[in-house]
């Protein structure tokens, strides 16, 4: 299932970013151009996390970044990030981050079953690892295939 | 038995807490324990109807003034926390109904 979400052009490995609000826009971009979303979409991200905290950091290491679905998306959409040098977002449990999820949603279901499978790949520590590895988008393709059988 | 109804708690309800609730949807399996788990979004949140909160320490202030208990887990994707925090406060309200 992650495969047809987490697509070549959704994937930017070993990024160079200066800050969370730069991951967090780079992460948008990637989901705007594959038009899963409107430009307001990643405005919206960043203000959530501005406003809300850095709650979005849910495990060591790794921001779920998103906004809401009347913030400008289009459809349910994925796109990964990992980032060369980590950076600080402000959580306290959970800082640097070197993974970038972002995702948009347009209800509350559309995208339930993919942020499931998307869970059930990142709960085994391996998997966490293997992406922030990552050189090839192919090593991370042929780990969500593994994850299918 | 009356079934508890957990709910766990970030900004919109669409994304951490759907994680969150997966990663608490299993330990209770795990442990066959028969609850309600949800998730919501902060605004109305604290409105709801619930025994027990799950959510992350920069959400937790939001239910200083609630008598439920409010159990804060770091990492959203590990059972392990969950179940060493979150699992005794269900277990004993469970036993106490």
């Amino acid at each position: 299932m992650l495969e047809s979400y987490l697509t070549d052009e959704v994937i930017r490995l070993q990024a160079e970013v200066d800050d969370w609000e730069s991951a967090v826009r780079m992460g948008g971009q990637l989901l705007l151009d594959a038009q899963k979303c409107y430009p307001e979409y990643i405005e919206a991200m960043v203000r959530t996390v501005r406003e809300m905290g850095p709650y979005m950091v849910l495990a060591p290491g790794l921001a779920l970044a998103h906004a809401r679905p009347e913030d400008g998306a289009r459809e349910v959409g994925l796109s990964l990030l990992t980032l060369k040098t980590p950076v600080e977002f402000g959580s306290k449990a959970n800082d640097p981050v070197e993974l970038v999820i972002s995702f948009c949603a347009i209800d509350k279901d559309s995208h339930v079953d993919v942020l499931k499978a998307l869970a059930g790949f990142l709960r085994k520590e391996e998997n966490q690892q293997l992406l922030r590895d990552a050189e090839t988008v192919d090593q991370i393709l042929t780990a969500f295939e593994k994850q299918n059988e | 038995m009356k079934r508890l109804r957990i709910m766990m708690v970030c900004g919109f309800g669409l994304g951490s807490s759907l994680v969150l609730r997966m990663t608490v949807d299993e330990v209770l399996q795990k442990h066959n324990i028969k609850a309600e788990t949800f998730s919501s979004d902060a605004d109305t949140a604290v409105g709801q109807r619930y025994d027990l909160v799950i959510t992350s320490g920069e959400m937790e202030k939001l239910f200083a003034s609630i008598e439920e208990p409010v159990i804060v887990i770091d990492n959203f994707l590990s059972p392990d926390e969950v179940e060493e925090k979150a699992l005794p406060v269900i277990q004993k309200m469970m036993a106490e109904e």
